[in-house]
């Protein structure tokens, strides 16, 4: 990691005493850089999340007046989260975001280590081959389910087509995507597939930002080369360890493209993500208020590591 | 790593030395057919696309994806330009994505040198306040961003796209810059004052032409995740003609149901920006994934 340091932007101020008019606009300097910038930003991001906020509350068809309780005086509050809590297709859903989550943080994190260690070296191709892993990152999420979708495709996909051949039966051939047990993690597949590239490049980023004498310490010290990653590699990549986790666990909570091109949540609901449940309870059901207290328990879901996160942060960040 | 392996250390026997060499070709080239085998598996997906497209459906239906195609025809292309409308669908992610672009770089450079060079109250909190936001779950503002554009009246019109994409990565932006901005020296600026240059000034002639290359990485970054947005396409405009390519994709299922050559040339046309960027401006983009993390 580069090391950083910060000017004291302070001290220029000090030199420059009393009341001058110039010191008067460097005062009001960055307001004026930050009113735009923050009105678009309090429009379009703070204000509609506390809109989200005061939507779960109500019952809202998107039309009508918002009301917060109902005629015994029940809020709506209390009802759509009591709804929410004995919904099947919500828990469905919340279950698949975790599994999600669990198989980013394990999966494609080591073998984006993985990758990262072997083309940290240089051998023969490891350019070209570096580029093909981290390729599918710059496909949209549209067109990887698309090209993912062909390849399951039960009957003319690539994947049963091949089976076909290798096993010589027609019959009992796997549904992959019309398969309840099975679409959740044909998805995932797919998804880990663009993510692999991605962790690749921040461990290789911080690979190359290593200390390489303590590398080198150890290796004279006779340390394996498991023991020189288990010891000194993997610890001084903490940091970036800290930022996949990070980054894995807001794409699987935000997951939508794959699952609405894919399966649309189907078959049954059975690969249903809160995002997508989310849609089709507003825009589908008309259940605005239903749908707001999903993005707030999704919301609550990434506090949950949010916070920890920007509690890490402050601590580097408040040093200066 | 790859240091510690082609360094020979020091005292080792002549002979030995050799030995390892050999070693290592062999090593070497285990690792070339290897890396070989796994990197094709790997791509599966997307030469399948591509074979996919330059085929008929009928020919995979009644001879298997792993026969060899009967004719190769570059008609599905042309069919999902065309009658898919992925043509227009383009065009109209550009319309979308580069005024988004430059709306973000501007606001959020301008918000990352207050946040960087100056000290004031409530400095810390705005800071926070745009990392927070890099972390939200875009579903949270869903509903609200909905009723907002309508209340608008920019519902299905490209400056809705324009907005809340400009908007929802200043988070980001500003972030990155922000700590970029920090690293450049105070010296810099100090001159400048001196020399009687205005603030404004400051952040447009000094500080922007220093921040060059973290903008020209952002950019990158950035044009590839505005392009691909797909949610936010589909909640703000529901008028065909200016649906950007993520969206017309999505419809170009609903049209083509089960022609997957069709429908892989039109998502293989779709990525080629994408793509292009990533060949050409690689560099930039690596810079701009890890630019974000290497705080």
């Amino acid at each position: 990691m580069a090391t950083i340091t910060y000017p004291r932007t302070d001290q220029a101020d000090q030199v420059v005493s009393g009341r001058s008019p110039r010191r008067k606009r460097r005062q009001w300097a960055p307001y004026l850089f930050l009113v735009i910038p923050l009105a678009l930003y309090f429009t379009w991001i703070i204000g509609p999340t506390i809109a989200t906020g005061v939507l779960s509350a109500t019952n809202w068809d998107g039309v009508s007046a918002l009301h917060f309780s109902d005629k015994n005086g029940t809020s709506y509050l209390v009802q759509n989260f009591q709804r929410l809590f004995v919904d099947s297709n919500f828990w469905t859903a919340l279950s698949d975001n975790i599994k999600w989550l669990l198989f980013f943080l394990i999966i494609p994190t080591s073998m984006g280590l993985a990758m990262a260690m072997i083309f940290n070296g240089k051998f023969r191709g490891s350019r070209v081959f570096k580029i093909a892993f981290y390729s599918p990152l710059v496909l949209a999420g549209v067109v990887t389910g698309l090209i993912w979708s062909a390849m399951y495709n039960p009957s003319s996909g690539l994947i049963n087509s091949f089976l076909r051949i290798f096993t010589g039966t027609e019959s009992g051939l796997p549904l992959w995507l019309g398969d309840r047990t099975l679409a959740l993690w044909c998805i995932i597949f797919a998804a880990a597939w663009r993510q692999v590239g991605y962790v690749m490049i921040l461990y290789l980023a911080g690979l190359k930002g290593l200390d390489t004498t303590l590398i080198e310490a150890a290796t004279v010290d006779g340390a394996t080369f498991w023991e020189r990653f288990r010891f000194v590699v993997f610890p001084l990549l903490a940091p970036v360890t800290v930022v996949v986790m990070v980054i894995s666990i807001i794409d699987s909570l935000r997951a939508f493209d794959l699952v609405a091109i894919m399966t649309n949540g189907g078959p049954d609901h059975s690969s249903e993500v809160l995002a997508n449940f989310m849609y089709i309870s507003a825009f589908n059901n008309y259940k605005m208020g239903y749908a707001a207290a999903i993005a707030v328990v999704l919301f609550a879901l990434m506090l949950c590591f949010i916070i920890p996160y920007l509690i890490y942060t402050s601590r580097t960040e408040l040093e200066y | 790593m790859a240091t510690m392996t082609q360094s020979v250390p020091l005292g080792v026997p002549a002979t030995k030395i050799t030995a390892k060499k050999t070693q290592n070709v062999f090593r070497n080239n285990a690792i070339f057919v290897l890396m070989l085998i796994f990197t094709a598996v790997w791509l599966i997906p997307i030469i399948g696309a591509l074979v996919t497209a330059l085929r008929t459906q009928g020919d995979i239906t009644a001879n298997g994806y792993w026969s060899i195609p009967k004719t190769l025809t570059l008609s599905n292309f042309g069919e999902a330009w065309e009658l898919g409308q992925v043509a227009i669908y383009l065009k109209n992610s550009f319309i979308i994505t580069l005024p988004s672009l430059a709306g973000m770089l501007l606001l959020s450079s301008m918000a990352a040198f207050a946040l960087a060079r100056y000290r004031f109250r409530g400095n810390m909190l705005i800071y926070f306040m745009f990392v927070a936001g890099t972390m939200l779950p875009f579903q949270v503002l869903l509903l609200p961003v909905f009723y907002l554009t309508k209340a608008l009246h920019l519902y299905n019109q490209y400056s809705a796209l324009i907005m809340i994409h400009t908007a929802f990565q200043l988070g980001f932006c500003t972030f990155v810059l922000r700590n970029f901005m920090r690293t450049i020296p105070g010296e810099i600026l100090e001159a400048a004052r001196m020399d009687g240059a205005g603030e404004f000034r400051l952040y447009w002639q000094i500080m922007m032409p220093l921040s060059l290359s973290s903008l020209a990485a952002l950019a990158t970054l950035e044009f590839t995740w505005v392009f691909n947005d797909y949610l936010w396409a589909i909640i703000l405009i529901s008028d065909g003609s200016k649906k950007p390519v993520t969206a017309g994709l999505a419809a170009l299922q609903g049209q083509y149901n089960t022609d997957w050559p069709v429908l892989t040339a039109g998502a293989l046309l779709a990525a080629v920006p994408t793509i292009f960027v990533f060949v050409f401006l690689q560099r930039y983009f690596i810079q701009g994934l890890t630019l974000g993390s290497n705080k």
